[in-house]
């Protein structure tokens, strides 16, 4: 038995003694517990450097936990954020003392993290942001809003990109923070979004004071760092799926056809060989995806791929799901829990996934410019000071 | 590319040169021989992998029809006596034989026990190398057996020279891959296998299907990179075509079905090896997503080039055209997606 077979065998024998009884979705102090014990057996943050509390191992060990915990869902959706992008985006880029403060409570699930990207003005376009953060004296004074942050509500910390300089293009006058989210001048709100439910929230600020040495990366370079923590976010997005329910899968669609007597409309199994094409074609292309990110080839844009196929499959797995069901996907009895709801519930959960961490329209623009490497589109705002630019929704008077 | 287009627009099927290097020196119809009968001992896979080149390049060539079809239907009919006479030759490459592949719906001809053997009668339309292989083989109904209409299936091997054989080459759309209709009077066959051998055909045409789904697969990866170049060299407005979103977006998606497209036919090339259970509905599937996915390309591959695209001189077309000639090869796409449906339990 080589040392890396030992140490898959140590690590499902700890699975097993620690992650067995674990509840689908735990409370906040049960998934911190856990996370305290899986860090201090060794398990959490295997390829991060030892220096700053990883276990400072090869791609191979963390292939073999992957590989031992395959059918074991681990409570660390709230960690998530933190452990796939505000991380690994201190880990590249920032200084000594933020590596040695943060990174081992990250691991160890004592401190939550958020990512605050996103405006209200600046969706697709994240550069325009206009959160502003301006230096006084001895700190930063951050004020401004984001929006479509998730975890913020049980967030420690969080990383911000603000504007710090408006005299210069858009891309060159931004800078990331670190923030602490308990700061008095830090307001989470939820927010309401189409399925009646708050999975994110909106964030404002009112002069929050930010220490300079709590700037990940230089002054006004913020973009690039910002760039590598979105890389992160599309790769979980589209690879986190092969995991998550789907209520509308060709499994359950072809299953509810049969119970209800409609395999013998071709129309029906037309609709559902098209979902299986679609659900097969992407199931494989991400299980190839997996497969190299585990053999160490980061995906980089191609999570983008997996991405935006996994929007169209949503989109189309609700769309037959209703054509299947019928008008009981859209008017039903009781408390929700019917297959009517599971359908509706889907069918308004289906845009998040088109919208989320990138359009379809910019997850294209992506795959174009950096997976095919065409040439990229004239940018008109590319060399206009940040001050002069129109960003946002404009009002129709401005048009003119 | 001008070789391809030489022997497109010649009469000759493709170039005996390069056959003979392919199968001699490369040693490529041999591929999938078991090493006991003298071959490379390779699976599935690897021949997936020279189809995807064939694709790719439109290369005109037998391999499709002799060294998958006829070396698949000898091998998984179990005739140890027809291998013995019958691959041999068709490794080495000095045989070039073909299968009529039966597409649902069409006839086939009728076996008739004579004194001898068998002697067929009866067309086998649109023959892969119908017009110039050695050795044909097809399958054909046991007319003494027939009742209600209904009867088994068996394959016969017919000599090239056989009485009562005519040969008639078809006019292609697809001018890279000859066919001819071909008709048997009488014509004395060889019965390769058992009596009934519809598990064996089903299983040749899974491996078939799954063969053609990597030189599928080949072609468009060439449209594809064909197109995504040209987008970075073609100006108009004063823009490289490649970054208006128009185009830029379509040829996102095409990638995407790209990456598709590659991860079906690696899986179902898999299964062909290594899991034979999954073989029908991996076969099924490769070919409902493979032939539509190809010829999707193709097409806006072409509609992307614009003009130029439309001309006799630019190979567009012959990509275009190979990819709807592949879409129908083994049956057109709604037969694919019906046995999918079927292999997946969409019935009542």
């Amino acid at each position: 038995m080589t040392d890396l077979d030992e140490y898959g065998r140590r690590a499902r024998a700890w699975l097993d003694a620690n992650a067995g009884e674990l509840p689908r979705e735990p409370d906040l102090a049960t998934a911190r517990a856990f996370m305290a014990k899986l860090y201090d057996a060794g398990y959490s943050g295997i390829t991060w450097p030892a220096e700053y509390g990883g276990q400072g191992l090869s791609a191979a060990e963390e292939r073999a936990f992957q590989q031992a915990a395959r059918d074991v869902t681990l409570p660390v959706g709230v960690f998530g954020i933190g452990l796939g992008m505000c991380g690994p985006t201190l880990v590249s880029i920032g200084t000594e003392e933020q590596k040695r403060r943060y990174i081992r409570p990250l691991l160890r699930g004592e401190e939550i993290w958020c990512q605050m990207f996103s405006e209200p003005g600046a969706g697709s376009d994240v550069a325009s942001l206009q959160t502003r953060a301006v230096f006084d004296g001895d700190a930063w004074v951050v004020n401004g809003q984001k929006v479509w942050t998730s975890v913020a509500r049980q967030a420690d910390y969080g990383l911000l990109i603000a504007r710090t300089d408006v005299d210069v293009p858009k891309h060159k006058g931004i800078t990331m923070f670190i923030i602490d989210m308990h700061d008095p001048g830090v307001t989470v709100r939820p927010l309401r979004d189409m399925t009646g439910e708050s999975h994110f929230n909106e964030i404002f600020f009112d002069d929050v004071r930010v220490a300079p040495d709590q700037v990940v990366g230089a002054v006004n370079e913020g973009w690039s760092a910002a760039v590598t923590t979105l890389l992160h976010e599309r790769v979980s997005i589209g690879m986190g799926a092969a995991r998550t329910e789907r209520p509308a899968s060709f499994e359950a669609l072809s299953r509810a056809a049969r119970d209800r007597g409609l395999l013998g409309d071709r129309a029906v199994v037309d609709q559902l060989v098209d979902l299986y094409l679609q659900e097969r074609a992407f199931d494989l292309f991400n299980a190839r995806l997996t497969q190299e990110v585990k053999a160490g080839i980061f995906p980089g844009a191609r999570g983008s791929i997996a991405k935006l196929l996994l929007a169209d499959l949503t989109l189309a797995g609700a769309d037959v799901a209703s054509e299947i069901l019928g008008a009981e996907s859209v008017a039903y009895e009781g408390d929700g829990r019917g297959s009517g709801a599971g359908i509706a519930r889907a069918l308004a959960w289906a845009p998040g996934m088109a919208l989320g961490g990138g359009t379809n329209e910019i997850m294209r623009n992506i795959i174009g410019d950096r997976v095919l490497g065409l040439p990229r589109e004239p940018q008109v705002d590319r060399e206009i000071p940040f001050r002069d630019l129109k960003v946002g929704t404009q009002s129709k008077e401005a048009g003119k | 590319m001008a070789k391809v287009r030489e022997i497109a627009e010649s009469s000759a099927p493709y170039d005996p040169d390069v056959w003979a290097r392919m199968t001699g020196e490369l040693d490529l119809a041999a591929l999938a021989v078991p090493e006991s009968l003298g071959g490379a001992g390779a699976g599935h896979a690897e021949v997936a992998v020279v189809m995807e080149e064939l694709g790719a390049a439109l290369a005109p060539s037998p391999y499709l029809a002799s060294a998958v079809l006829a070396v698949n239907v000898l091998l998984e009919s179990g005739d140890e006596t027809a291998i013995k006479d019958l691959l041999p030759g068709i490794a080495t490459g000095t045989t070039v034989a073909t299968f009529a592949i039966p597409i649902l719906g069409e006839p086939i001809p009728g076996a008739r026990k004579s004194s001898g053997g068998y002697e067929l009668s009866g067309p086998a339309p649109r023959v892969l190398s119908g017009a110039d292989a050695d050795l044909i083989l097809l399958a054909a109904t046991l007319v003494d057996e027939v009742s209600d209409g209904d009867g088994p299936i068996a394959i016969f091997a017919v000599e090239s020279g056989a009485s009562g054989l005519t040969r008639t080459p078809l006019t292609t759309l697809d001018l890279t891959r000859p066919q001819a209709t071909l008709t048997f009077d009488a014509t004395p066959a060889r019965q390769i296998g058992p009596d009934d051998a519809s598990e064996v055909i089903s299983r040749v045409l899974d491996l078939a299907s799954v063969a053609l789904a990597a030189e599928q697969l080949g072609g468009l990866r060439r449209c594809l990179d064909t197109i995504v170049e040209y987008a970075k060299l073609r100006v108009q407005f004063g823009r490289f075509v490649g970054s208006f979103q128009g185009v830029k977006h379509k040829l996102a998606d095409m990638h995407c079905t790209l990456e598709q497209a590659e991860s079906i036919v690696r899986y179902a090339a898999w299964t062909a090896d290594e899991s034979p259970d999954e073989l029908p509905v991996a076969a099924a599937l490769a070919q409902s997503y493979l032939g539509r996915a190809y010829f999707q390309v193709a097409k806006d591959h072409l509609l992307l080039h614009g003009g130029i695209g439309f001309t006799w001189e630019h190979d567009a077309h012959l990509y275009y055209k190979r990819a709807k000639s592949s879409e129908l090869l083994l049956g057109p796409p709604r037969h694919h997606r019906a046995r999918l449906a079927e292999r997946l339990g969409l019935t009542l």
